[in-house]
């Protein structure tokens, strides 16, 4: 037999084979080694793969959707993606229900909780901008304990009341089973709250208490669910007074100790990544392992898993960033990102399949309406009330505008429908009807309010501000006020202060980073911040200790009005302001309308093509102020890159102007000239990652990894160029003024114009690991004084 | 000297290594008081030692406008003066001829702008003052004609009397909404 079979040719053979293999497995199955085994040259094994093969088909789609989906601009910037897998769900549900007449596919709770809920929640976690998020958290966690609890409670009981009334017809329901139902349906969902906002750009603390509420309600949420679960398991009867006190002790239990765990297992990744020196190809892979081990870990002691593996994402930021290397970081940022925009898609697309499946569906329209006006009434209700509490305690208060963003951006997701399934249907007779509201639910919320939000928060910005084009005048002062806006919140920020944030600083410093941070991070990160001091500070120092080294030098200072503190304005005006002033809506909280702005602009013709060219050099140059290019969180996008370009401009201006408004005080202004085009080229070679130095949020955090001094070739000629031309206009007029400083014949003529000082200002040389360029620093930055010698052998 | 002043910087956070928190969090009353209660003087180093500012174009120049010309120490009276030109403008506040000016009026506010440019103190932003302002606010990709060009197209656009720079006058006439953008939530 084998030899015919070897003999039929090969695509015969392949229609023959699976034939022949099916029957020669069932004759195998039935006389076991009966007749000699056929040699197949090759076979379809379908069942082999099966499994592994369906799940990488569904992932291939999912992603194929969305690129499908970002083809067409105009259609994400309305409708959010979320509402599009949802709807492209549907349709493939349709098709699988229509071809096969069995729902094979479904989000089963197993896998939605296990493999697609942990990397959404961790990369949450990973990227959470902490100071905001610790600075709201007392508002977050109001909002998302109480929050939840009083949503739970009045939609479970008025559901219980309505039903009550007989208007939901015959239902096999108690009371406990509309408080489980409540319970799984309050819950405000990360999943699909972010996906939408990511679309609406809302202010940051606006932004940081939904997210946050998202993420923390699932202790509430888990703990009222088992809660309500265990009621109903055991029947109403049986549910006594001691229960209900081992219910609220086991929320404390659960919330507190899933933060534990999370918190134990970042101690341990943080500790892990500092020995990982040597093996830097694996150490992406321990922060995935770790930190999905701590969500198994507090799933395994019924604890919370989403705050357990939240917390530790947001604990070990700070320590692993600092200890791994930078390639293994921009990889374990991609890679996180990666699963869980993958992770988003699956779930809304199946969410959209699930749908597709009427075995579960139940229709009960006085139930399904009553919940979705039940749980949009009592958010509203709910957070207006806890924002007028709130506002008596912070500072910063949250206005109606914020309000109606919290309450209308309240969405519910795929926990909430995983949750649902997890019923048993034993014990809750009702479960599909439960279900199918659920779906019900989700549906209205992603789809519906996803579309409307975005308009909804135009509109109610956009109500004050004005539509028509922008003169040139007010595209340049209306930045710098931006630009100034955010320097003086800088400045306000920094002299700011909070007795538990210096406590915390403190025992970070002293002990927590000599733990778990690499002795090199730590070393580079005191660096990095001491760099402006020193910059300054030592500079100034060490070019007056020259100076008056060398011999007089008379100081007279300026002696012009003092204009800058108080503005004096030599002849009064009259105030021709209008008295009213409206300013219901704060510019700052607007960078959606700029779109709009310039869209218009373009659109309209402008007659002179001077003006044309001119406006949009402006548009395309001007340096963007912070409140528009920081993105807080973006689960879609590595956020970073794009305006490092702008930073390190900027920087290197900053610090070439301070470097000289010193030495010009100190020592004069004739030199500048020459100097500059000596030091010009030197600085025109010096690059500098400001990616560090400003994000005086995470000082750790990629420790300048660019910092280069060439040798004396040039290294940017299109920028010392620049340079050359332009210092002279740049240099601060009120320190040109003559009578500023008047320096001594010696000083002026040997003006120190060493290479020393200027290689001790970077210090930094070319370095593969970022961190060592640190360590090269340390000789010079040690002892200014001791440089002072050298440079006097001018 | 003051240069030898150490950086007792009230923003103690310098010292410590690690920058602090911005304000706008709502639960820090408690540092403006305390910083009332410093009687140290803050130091133009401690300013410039702040990471966002040296990003921040007109960084320098806001920075600057917080200490009197040619010192480096400011007291805590005159920051908070300086800072409160960004407090919100109350709605519905009548302009009593009577009192003085408050620091958060628009008036104020546009004040404190035009002298950011304005820095000779003449009254008025000459062709090379917007030109150094322009060159700080833009990015290397221009070059300097076209600075040139745009700082003039400016100053014609807003320039009434014809002398080529702009007064005062000029400048508060443009609908800048400078009582939105010039606001801190946080000072309300």
């Amino acid at each position: 037999m084998s030899l015919e079979m070897r003999q039929v040719p090969l695509a015969e053979g392949l229609l023959v084979l699976p034939a022949a293999r099916a029957q020669e497995k069932s004759s195998g199955d039935h006389t076991a080694g009966s007749g000699p085994y056929v040699f197949q040259i090759v076979s379809f094994k379908w069942d082999h793969v099966q499994e592994p093969y369906i799940i990488a088909l569904w992932i291939l789609v999912a992603s194929l959707a969305k690129i499908v989906f970002h083809l067409s601009h105009k259609v994400t910037r309305v409708v959010p993606e979320s509402a599009l897998l949802i709807v492209l769900g549907l349709f493939l549900g349709g098709i699988v229900w229509a071809a096969d007449h069995i729902a094979s596919f479904t989000l089963t709770p197993n896998v939605f909780f296990f493999y697609l809920l942990p990397p959404i929640v961790l990369d949450a976690g990973y990227f959470m901008p902490n100071k905001l998020f610790f600075g709201n958290l007392g508002t977050i966690l109001l909002y998302a304990v109480i929050g939840t609890v009083w949503n739970a409670a009045t939609t479970g009981m008025s559901l219980y009341g309505v039903y009550l009334s007989g208007i939901m017809g015959q239902l096999d329901i108690g009371l406990l089973d509309f408080l489980l139902f409540g319970s799984l349906i309050a819950a405000v969902d990360p999943v699909a709250v972010l996906a939408v906002f990511e679309e609406v750009h809302v202010n940051e603390v606006l932004f940081i208490i939904v997210f946050g509420e998202s993420l923390l309600n699932d202790a509430v949420t888990v703990v009222l669910y088992n809660v309500f679960d265990s009621f109903v398991a055991m029947g109403a009867d049986n549910v006594t007074g001691v229960d209900c006190v081992k219910g609220i002790v086991s929320f404390f239990v659960v919330s507190l100790g899933g933060t534990f765990v999370g918190i134990v297992f970042a101690f341990l990744l943080s500790l892990v990544t500092r020995f990982t020196k040597h093996v830097r190809i694996i150490e992406p892979g321990f922060v995935f392992v770790i930190s999905y081990l701590s969500y198994l870990t507090a799933e395994m002691l019924s604890l919370s898993a989403i705050l357990a593996i939240t917390f530790c994402g947001v604990c070990c930021q700070k320590y692993v960033k600092a200890n791994i290397c930078d390639q293994s970081s921009t990889t374990v940022r991609y890679t996180m990102k990666m699963l869980a925009s993958g992770s988003e898609t699956i779930i809304f697309m199946f969410l959209g399949i699930s749908a597709v499946n009427p075995d579960i569906w139940t229709w009960n329209t006085a139930f399904i309406l009553l919940t979705l006006v039940f749980i949009s009434v009592y958010r509203v209700i709910g957070v207006v009330i806890q924002t007028w509490v709130l506002n008596h305690y912070r500072v910063v208060q949250l206005e109606i505008i914020d309000q109606v963003v919290m309450s209308y951006g309240g969405l519910r997701g795929a926990v909430a429908f995983a949750l649902v399934a997890l019923l048993d249907e034993k014990k809750v007779k009702e479960k599909n009807l439960f279900v199918s509201t659920t779906i019900i639910v989700v549906f209205f919320t992603v789809i519906f309010q996803g579309l409307t939000i975005k308009p909804l928060v135009q509109w109610l910005k956009v109500k004050k501000s004005e539509h028509r084009e922008p003169k040139l005048n007010e595209k340049l002062h209306g930045r710098a006020f931006d630009h100034i806006l955010s320097a003086v919140e800088d400045i306000s920020g920094q002299i700011g202060h909070n007795y538990l944030r210096d406590k915390w600083s403190n025992f970070d410093r002293k002990i927590l980073s000599k733990v778990l941070m690499r002795r090199s991070a730590q070393k580079s990160r005191d660096q990095i911040l001491n760099i402006f001091h020193e910059l300054n500070l030592k500079d100034a120092i060490s070019y007056v200790a020259e100076g008056e080294r060398r011999g007089s030098l008379a100081f007279i200072r300026s002696s012009s009005t003092d204009n800058m503190v108080n503005v004096d304005f030599s002849t009064p005006r009259p105030s021709t302001v209008e008295a009213s002033v409206s300013c219901l809506l704060r510019e700052k909280a607007s960078s959606v309308c700029l779109d709009m702005q310039a869209l218009e602009q373009r659109r309209k013709s402008i007659r002179d093509t001077e003006d044309t060219v001119t406006h949009h050099t402006l548009q395309q140059y001007l340096y963007k102020p912070r409140q528009e290019h920081i993105h807080l969180y973006s689960r879609h996008e590595i956020i970073q890159n794009e305006d490092e370009k702008q930073d390190k401009e900027i920087f290197h201006r900053t610090m070439r102007k301070r470097l000289e408004s010193f030495k010009s005080t100190k020592l004069g202004i004739n030199q500048p000239k020459k100097l500059n085009k000596s030091h010009k080229r030197d600085r025109g070679q010096k690059r500098r990652n400001s990616n560090a130095i400003p994000n005086g949020k995470i000082p750790s955090e990629n420790p300048v990894p660019d910092f280069t001094l060439k040798e004396k070739g040039i290294d940017n000629p299109a920028f010392s160029a620049d340079d050359d031309q332009s210092i002279y206009m740049k240099f601060p007029p009120w320190l040109t003024d003559e009578d500023s400083v008047v320096p001594s014949q010696r000083a002026r003529v040997q003006l120190p114009y060493s290479p020393n000082n200027f290689r001790r200002l970077t210090p930094f040389r070319l370095s593969n690991k970022s961190v060592d360029s640190f360590l090269l620093a340390d000789g010079p930055e040690e002892r200014p004084r001791a440089f002072l010698p050298e440079t006097t052998h001018m | 000297r003051h240069a030898a002043a150490t950086p007792h910087s009230l923003a103690g956070a310098l010292e410590q290594g690690k920058p602090q928190t911005p304000l706008p969090d709502g639960s820090s009353r408690t540092g403006l008081k305390r910083l009332e209660s410093q009687t140290q003087p803050l130091g133009k180093y401690d300013l410039q030692g702040i990471g966002e500012l040296a990003v921040n174009p007109l960084g320098d120049r806001i920075i600057n406008a917080f200490f009197k010309e040619g010192e480096d120490l400011t007291d805590f009276r005159s920051f908070i003066r300086v800072l409160a030109h960004f407090r919100p403008v109350e709605e519905g506040k009548s302009n009593e001829t009577g009192r003085p000016e408050p620091m958060n009026s628009r008036l104020r506010k546009l004040q404190f702008a035009f002298q950011l440019y304005d820095q000779d103190s003449d009254g008025k932003i000459s062709r090379d003052e917007m030109l150094q302002v322009l060159r700080l606010m833009v990015g290397i990709q221009v070059t300097d004609e076209q600075l040139v060009c745009i700082a003039e197209r400016t100053i014609q656009e807003a320039d009434q009397d014809g002398d080529g720079a702009i007064s005062f006058e000029e400048f508060s006439v443009e609908k800048l909404n400078v009582e939105q953008r010039m606001s801190l939530r946080l000072l309300k």
